[in-house]
């Protein structure tokens, strides 16, 4: 009897998203953008007021399961937006030929390096760091060299490039920072490394319960502890190679290009309506304009003296070899 | 004396060996489907299949059998002294107590289990502080084969204690009487009586735990302490996640069951297989008495068991008590979660119960028609085969179900079927060795009875095998309940705004850098599985 409840309920919920796709907006994300306190609810409620029209959430558990979703889906997915996805899965996003060109104007946007592509809208951006305990540690390292090359006592804990976002953010500025010698200092750090997760949170959560001084993280965690904790013990340290970008971006599916409400959003999107949700909700900096000015928690981060970046083609090209090498570096 | 000369279960298949072969039908399907669904979408693009096989996949090999191997022996040997001692002493206070605690590792998101086992363990744990204040020096590092070790110690010693259990109480009751009659020794006692009880049900459980190991993912990357700890299972999440290669994730698959398949044949060889008693039990249920010194040796062994398992959970609770629990507990998407986890556990395990008391009635049949000659293949699958499902990864069959599916209608739409269906047959493997061995041992004293008795159809169910399969079954139900409540595996990928259960939101909350929710939600769970084992068992019969 509950199977066939729960059959009912499928079948029903398939039928409530066809029925009211007229004046509907579909957009696939991540849970944490969904959430209570996340930007969704508020986006959603600012956004269905300018256009008149419903607004649909789904989410899934993160960037890359976002992918995967609309590659399961393929042509057939109710996906007028994608939002969620960043500079990493750019490449491979294009390659599934899902993806439809925006024609919207994105002067307004402020990304740091600038911004042109004709598929992907940047709505906030954030810069990877390391961030450590002030009660466990006094001296943080100052660059990425110090992080190699310091006290293996201290240790810190990443995430698995092979399966984490911010695990490849690593990868990626141990590349940039090192180029062809980046094998020795994996080889290096991996003596400081406790452990590797496969996820963030784990990782977090090791740090947060004390098992090490550090994580891989973004500048703005700090952020997070100051206003919705009230805390500073918990700071990014700044690195004098600069910090490596993670932007992230929204584009229209192939079926979204025919929804006119499709374009509107990405529009609303980079205004300030949208803007001014992003720093508090969603924990990055805004990519357009915004009409309120960020918290002065903002203004304390860490400011990256340089912004460390290596093309989404680049990147995809050569993810699979660099990958290899990490592995064979950490395994020594 | 003609009935024992004409085999009445012979040629003709009877209504327990279709319900069986139905019960495997739906698991096979199940399997079938997404492998066909992946092989359908892998062979567009094959080359992902031969670049799979390098020098980096043979470490990859090594590691996984390596720490399986060592992961079943330090679960399954001191299991069996703890079911051991459970058995010998079967009115302590506090037993059902131990026996529920035990269930609780099954419910746990990998992450929570291992944030509990660093609570103690860890560099931040209690013997850590307690190492340096007491000067003994630095704590060895957990991180590495010892961390792996130990979480799948706390995951698999309780299971397979309870599951060995299981087995010691199908012993007839006559035996002990005879045992103690005869004035045999502790070892006699275990050597002639308990073990030989035992070996039949160890293949099983040892496979069983065998694999759960070769599939550890989070605890083996976590704890592993760097991607030296790689196991098979994440070089198939990595294909199909961050490479989406259904060719590579399938051959991998094909690897892992094919690997599996060889240790479980082997310790199916190890094994024996008990012959039954046919003789119907007169003496009532009674435990030998145990000396003084055998006391205090299973006491140690039973604080020592609760300790291991305990204390970690205690940690969770004391992490989940810092939460704020009222809160929580007023949030709409937490109760929702709640109920969607209670509903799907509750469906999974009345699925899974159906299909597993199908599964095992149908195979018990098979081999009484059978009577001496070698099993045949069917009844191999009906017994051994089900378990294998534990090896296909839940994102395999998530993917692959909805890589065909989406050829014909909208899969996601069918998400909460999937996920019930998919949790039911996940835990087949457990329910069955909780209810075999009952059943089994059951069959052959009652079976020729009924025959010749004609006792047949519902009046056999309700008269003769409801009374001694009861507790079985609520056993088996139990298990089932705990693996669904706490599933996160097939979630993950079918995760969609509809079905939300209390893990996927736990992750969702620490990833958002709640963790004291996170810890709260952890407690929740550990609470709800604990309450509802505590009520199939006593639904089950609680008398023991």
């Amino acid at each position: 009897m509950r199977v066939s409840t729960l059959l009912t309920a499928a079948a029903f919920a398939a039928f409530a998203q066809t029925a009211s796709a007229a004046d509907t907006l579909t957009i696939y994300t991540y849970e944490s953008f969904t959430a209570e306190w996340g930007p969704g609810p508020q986006v959603e409620k600012a956004f269905e007021a300018e256009c008149g029209c419903d607004l649909k959430f789904v989410a899934v558990a993160d960037g890359v399961a976002l992918l995967n979703r609309v590659r399961l889906e393929g042509e057939e997915t109710k996906a007028d937006i994608v939002l969620g996805l960043d500079t990493n899965l750019m490449a491979s996003a294009k390659a599934t030929g899902l993806f439809a060109e925006h024609g919207i104007d994105m002067t307004g946007l402020k990304v740091p390096g600038g911004w042109s592509d004709d598929v992907f809208v940047p709505y906030d951006y954030g810069y990877f760091a390391v961030v450590y305990d002030t009660e466990r540690m006094s001296s943080p390292p100052g660059s990425l060299k110090e992080l190699v090359e310091g006290d293996a006592d201290q240790k810190i804990v990443i995430q698995d490039p092979r399966t984490s976002t911010p695990g490849l953010g690593l990868l990626l500025w141990m590349k940039a920072v090192y180029g062809d010698k980046a094998d020795e200092a994996w080889a290096k750090l991996s003596e400081r490394v406790l452990t590797v997760t496969p996820g963030w949170s784990e990782a977090y959560g090791l740090f947060t319960s004390g098992e090490a001084p550090m994580v891989l993280s973004y500048t703005t965690s700090q952020a997070y502890h100051m206003i919705a904790e009230g805390s500073d013990r918990y700071q990014a340290a700044s690195f004098s190679e600069g910090h490596y970008l993670q932007i992230e971006l929204a584009a229209l599916t192939k079926k979204g290009a025919a929804n006119p409400l499709g374009e509107g959003f990405l529009t609303f999107m980079t205004g300030p309506a949208f803007q001014d949700v992003i720093p508090e909700t969603n924990w990055m900096f805004p990519a357009g304009e915004t009409d309120k000015p960020l918290d002065p928690a903002f203004s304390r981060l860490v400011e990256p003296q340089e912004t460390l970046q290596i093309g989404a083609e680049e990147v995809e090209a050569n993810r699979k070899a660099w990958v290899d090498e990490w592995l064979s570096a950490m395994s020594r | 004396m003609a009935l024992r000369d004409e085999p009445l279960t012979g040629a003709r298949r009877g209504a327990a060996e279709w319900a069986g072969l139905a019960a495997l039908g739906f698991i096979v399907l199940l399997i079938g489907g997404a492998i066909v669904g992946m092989a359908l979408e892998g062979v567009r693009d094959p080359s992902g299949a031969g670049a799979a096989f390098d020098s980096y996949l043979l470490r990859v090999v090594r590691f996984t059998l390596l720490q399986a191997t060592l992961s079943t022996l330090v679960s399954v040997l001191p299991a069996i002294a703890v079911a051991r001692a459970l058995s010998r002493h079967g009115a302590f206070r506090g037993r059902g107590i131990m026996l529920r605690l035990f269930s609780v590792p099954l419910a746990l998101p990998p992450i929570v289990a291992a944030l509990g086992i660093l609570a103690l363990y860890g560099r931040a744990g209690l013997f850590a502080d307690l190492a340096a204040a007491t000067g003994l020096g630095q704590w060895p590092s957990i991180y590495g084969l010892s961390g792996i070790l130990t979480a799948h110690a706390f995951f698999n010693i309780p299971l397979a204690a309870r599951l060995l259990l299981q087995a010691l109480d199908t012993i007839p009751a006559d035996h002990w009487r005879l045992a103690s009659q005869l004035g045999m020794s502790p070892w006699s006692t275990f050597r002639f009586i308990e073990w030989p009880a035992m070996r039949a049900a160890l293949p099983g459980v040892a496979g069983l735990v065998f694999m759960l190991c070769v599939t550890s993912f989070t605890i083996v990357l976590t704890l592993g302490g760097g991607p030296a700890a790689t196991t098979l299972e994440v070089a198939i999440y990595q294909a199909l996640r961050f490479d989406f290669d259904p060719a590579r994730a399938l051959i991998l698959t094909v690897l892992q069951l094919g690997l599996t398949i060889s240790v479980v044949f082997l310790l199916a060889r190890l094994g024996a297989n008990m012959s039954g008693e046919a003789s119907i039990s007169i003496s009532r249920r009674r435990h030998a008495g145990a000396g003084r010194m055998e006391t205090l040796f299973n006491a140690a062994v039973l604080g020592l068991a609760f300790i291991f398992v305990g204390a970690p959970i205690a940690a969770v609770v004391t992490a989940g008590l810092e939460a704020d629990l009222a809160r929580l507990l007023g949030e709409a998407a937490v109760r929702s979660a709640l109920l969607t986890s209670l509903l799907l556990a509750l469906v999974a395990a009345v699925l899974c119960s159906v299909l597993t008391y199908a599964l095992v009635s149908g195979r018990m049949r098979l081999e009484s028609g059978r009577r001496s000659a070698p099993a045949g293949l069917l009844e191999r699958a009906l017994d051994g085969g089900t378990s294998l499902v534990l090896v296909v990864p839940p994102i395999i069959i998530g993917a692959g179900w909805f890589l065909l599916l989406r050829r014909f209608a909208d899969a996601f739409a069918l998400a909460p079927v999937m996920v019930a269906s998919v949790n039911a047959v996940m835990a087949i493997p457990f329910a069955v060795r909780a209810i075999r061995p009952a059943h089994d041992s059951a069959f052959d004293r009652h079976d020729r009875l009924c025959r010749q008795l004609g006792i047949r159809g519902l009046s056999r169910l309700r008269l003769v095998d409801w009374p001694v399969m009861r507790r079985p079954l609520a056993t088996g139900f139990a298990f089932a309940m705990a693996l669904s409540i706490g599933d996160l595996g097939v979630i993950a990928l079918f995760g969609s705004e509809e079905v939300q259960t209390l893990p996927y939101l736990l992750l969702s909350r620490m990833s958002s850098y709640r963790t004291a929710d996170a810890a709260g939600i952890a407690l929740i769970l550990a609470v709800f599985c604990f309450l509802l084992i505590m009520l199939a068992e006593r639904l089950g019969g609680e008398r023991r």
